[in-house]
């Protein structure tokens, strides 16, 4: 996984409310069977019409925001489905970092294992943020320190510690539980005495 | 200390606690389907590791499976390419596998329970959000990402904050007409899509008490759209009753050990709650979704709101979006809506119950004329069987339904399953987002009976009055 430790860049602003997983990337998507290449369907009903034709002006495609690594987002982004297609597109759009009043849990857990930071910040903040990234300013985003900075604008978010030490460090979870074999096994043992029926053969 | 359910489950399957309310927690159970498992079992591949207990999965198809003509070749290419890579991992992991062509194949939600597979007190997950539905046996279930997926078959843990816990508490006596599809609208209507978020809901009451076990299903199939990522139901005699004698229920020799320890699971008296939340039960009535997130919900007998009823600048914007994709207007009649295509199925509501209670409004009428399509889709072929030898399915086929083979279908239309650009659905599904039943189509989320009564009526109308 890649780390993620600090980033400086100009930021695409989405606020729409409650963006959905399936506004991130549509179900008839989720065909394939590998990680790459989600991000060309990504946000799909806001880049195109149902006849497939461009939408001009999305702030997707447009030349204003082309390598941005930052998306400000609205209210509860990331609601609905589980599928982890939508941080792999957004990954593959680009995107490094997501700024929201609020986050779907599922989809911010999602986020963690694919290198992606979710910063939460109040609404007001989040304003003027979009203001900031539509002027074209650029943002930075420190996840060491915890803050977010735009100009004279200084801001600071909360984040899961475990999640920050998983982000900083870039490391292959399973490989790091596994170290832990010994204790998932004595748990099982346990377990298997108290709760027979959960065990098979 | 008085514990929630929540609080027993999560405590007795902390394997290692990281302090702050992280740990390391346990994984029972594990439903693998098609769609969120293919990168999983190639990440297994590629670091060389095997899946710690291939014991505790079952695996299945259903969220692309077709649901007619499976006799013939699947017309996708990419379809039958990701059916085929299930098929090749359940076989190489050696994996318990329903095949598609076995009659046990459904919606990984009612085979869990079908199965006695979902059981009180387990911690269940799968690559899906609503993998909530199994909380109706007191089962800590929740949807899980890939990479998730991958750990879990892995190490059978998963690094996890505890949630919070909050309460609905529905009262009363729900009125005749209304079922657990109108009291999760309700709730959910209440609360808002975010309501739950960062919380465990368990629901309690007289009402939920009341319900059967499909009922329940329903209910803690929507903790997801309430924000939540599970929800929990106490276990009662009707939660034993259903699983007793099912294949992968405890046997003879073990069953009262099992109920024993079941019936200690639910909440200690004057165990707090981060967050309580009371409705009142008897004054839910048939709900209907006007907009494009599940909590854009009116009863049938209001009409479509004004944009300028709601007080946030950017709710305000997503209502006049919503609008305009739906086609409606402000103040609008629910009623006035004419339903285009009928859909009854999904993890929501495609169980015998679901289908008995359609079949009711149904039985002796026909489809409206002008409704393009109206199709039923049992949750499993064990629903299917049995909708059979009760003669539902004549019921739907003699009023023009069609009657297919089970999976996830037009709920997400990730198969041939879909509507056409700026029709209206009447759906048992879950979500009516953008897109979500094919491109340009229309969403309304409704009860079973409110979705038989839209297709014969052709457009939407009060169950309680049809």
């Amino acid at each position: 996984m890649e780390k993620f430790t600090k980033i400086t860049a100009t930021a695409t602003p989405f606020p729409r409310v409650n963006v959905d997983t399936d506004i991130i990337i549509p179900a008839k998507h989720l065909k394939s069977i590998k990680r790459s290449g989600f991000g060309v369907h990504a946000f799909e009903t806001v880049r195109f019409n149902a006849d497939g034709s461009p939408i001009p002006d999305n702030v997707f495609d447009g030349p204003k925001y082309k390598g941005s690594k930052i998306l400000i987002a609205g209210d509860n982004f990331g609601c609905g489905s589980s599928r982890e297609h939508a941080p792999w597109a957004i990954a593959d759009m680009g995107f490094r970092c997501i700024i929201a009043p609020s986050f779907a849990d599922i989809f911010a857990g999602n986020c963690v294992k694919n290198g992606i930071l979710t910063v939460a910040l109040p609404q007001e903040a989040v304003d003027a943020l979009v203001l900031a990234a539509e002027a074209g300013h650029q943002i930075t985003v420190d996840l060491q320190d915890q803050t977010v900075t735009c100009q004279n604008a200084h801001y600071e978010f909360d984040y899961n510690p475990e999640h920050k030490k998983k982000l900083l460090e870039g490391l292959d979870e399973i490989g790091q539980t596994l170290t832990a074999s010994a204790a998932i096994a004595s748990f099982e043992s346990k377990q298997k005495l108290m709760m027979p029926w959960l065990y098979r053969g | 200390m008085p514990k929630t359910m929540y609080d027993k489950i999560w405590d007795m399957h902390v394997v290692e606690d990281h302090g702050n309310g992280n740990a390391l927690l346990y994984i029972d159970r594990h439903l693998v389907h098609e769609v969120t498992s293919p990168q999983a079992f190639e990440g297994l591949r590629a670091a060389g590791r095997r899946i710690r207990r291939p014991d505790s999965i079952i695996a299945v198809p259903d969220h692309n499976v077709p649901t007619k003509d499976r006799d013939k070749p699947n017309p996708d290419p990419m379809s039958t390419e990701q059916l085929a890579a299930l098929d090749a991992n359940a076989n190489e992991f050696k994996l318990d596998y329903i095949t598609m062509s076995d009659i046990r194949q459904g919606i990984v939600h009612v085979v869990g329970p079908e199965q006695g597979f979902t059981q009180p007190g387990v911690t269940l997950v799968c690559g899906d959000s609503h993998t909530s539905t199994h909380g109706a046996f007191g089962a800590l279930a929740f949807g899980i990402g890939t990479s998730e997926v991958e750990h879990v078959l892995a190490t059978q843990t998963l690094h996890l904050k505890k949630s919070k816990n909050m309460r609905v508490t529905v009262t009363g006596e729900l009125p005749v007409g209304c079922s657990a599809k109108d009291v999760a609208l309700a709730i959910i209507g209440a609360i808002g899509t975010a309501g739950g978020t960062a919380h465990v809901i368990e629901y309690a009451g007289p009402v939920i008490e009341g319900l059967s076990m499909e009922g329940r299903m329903t209910l803690c199939n929507m903790s997801i759209e309430a924000g939540a990522r599970a929800g929990l139901v106490a276990p009662d005699e009707k939660t034993f009753a259903y699983l007793k004698g099912r294949p992968y229920a405890p046997k003879a020799g073990q069953w009262e050990a099992a109920v024993n320890f079941w019936k200690a699971l639910k909440s200690d008296e004057g165990a707090v709650f981060d967050r309580e939340i009371v409705i009142d039960g008897s004054q839910i009535v048939p709900l209907v979704t006007w907009g494009t997130s599940p909590e854009d919900v009116v009863p049938v007998t209001a009409t479509v709101p004004a944009v300028a009823s709601f007080t946030d600048r950017n709710k305000q914007e997503a209502a006049q979006k919503a609008l305009d994709y739906m086609g409606l207007k402000e103040g609008q009649p629910i009623t006035d809506i004419r339903v285009d295509r009928v859909f009854i199925g999904s993890c929501t509501n495609s169980r015998i119950e679901d289908l008995r209670e359609a079949a009711n409004v149904i039985k002796g009428r026909h489809v409206a004329g002008h409704v393009v399509e109206a199709m039923v889709v049992p949750g499993s072929g064990l629903v299917k069987a049995l909708a059979e030898e009760e003669g539902l399915d004549k019921v739907f086929t003699d009023a023009g339904f069609q009657w297919r083979e089970p999976g996830c279908s037009m709920c997400l239309a990730m198969n041939p399953d879909k509507a056409a650009p700026g029709e209206h659905v009447a759906s048992t599904s879950n979500r009516n987002f953008v897109g979500r039943q094919g491109p340009g189509a229309r969403t309304h989320l409704v009860s079973p009976a409110m979705a038989a009564a839209a297709a014969i009526a052709g457009h939407f109308v009060d169950v309680r009055n049809f």
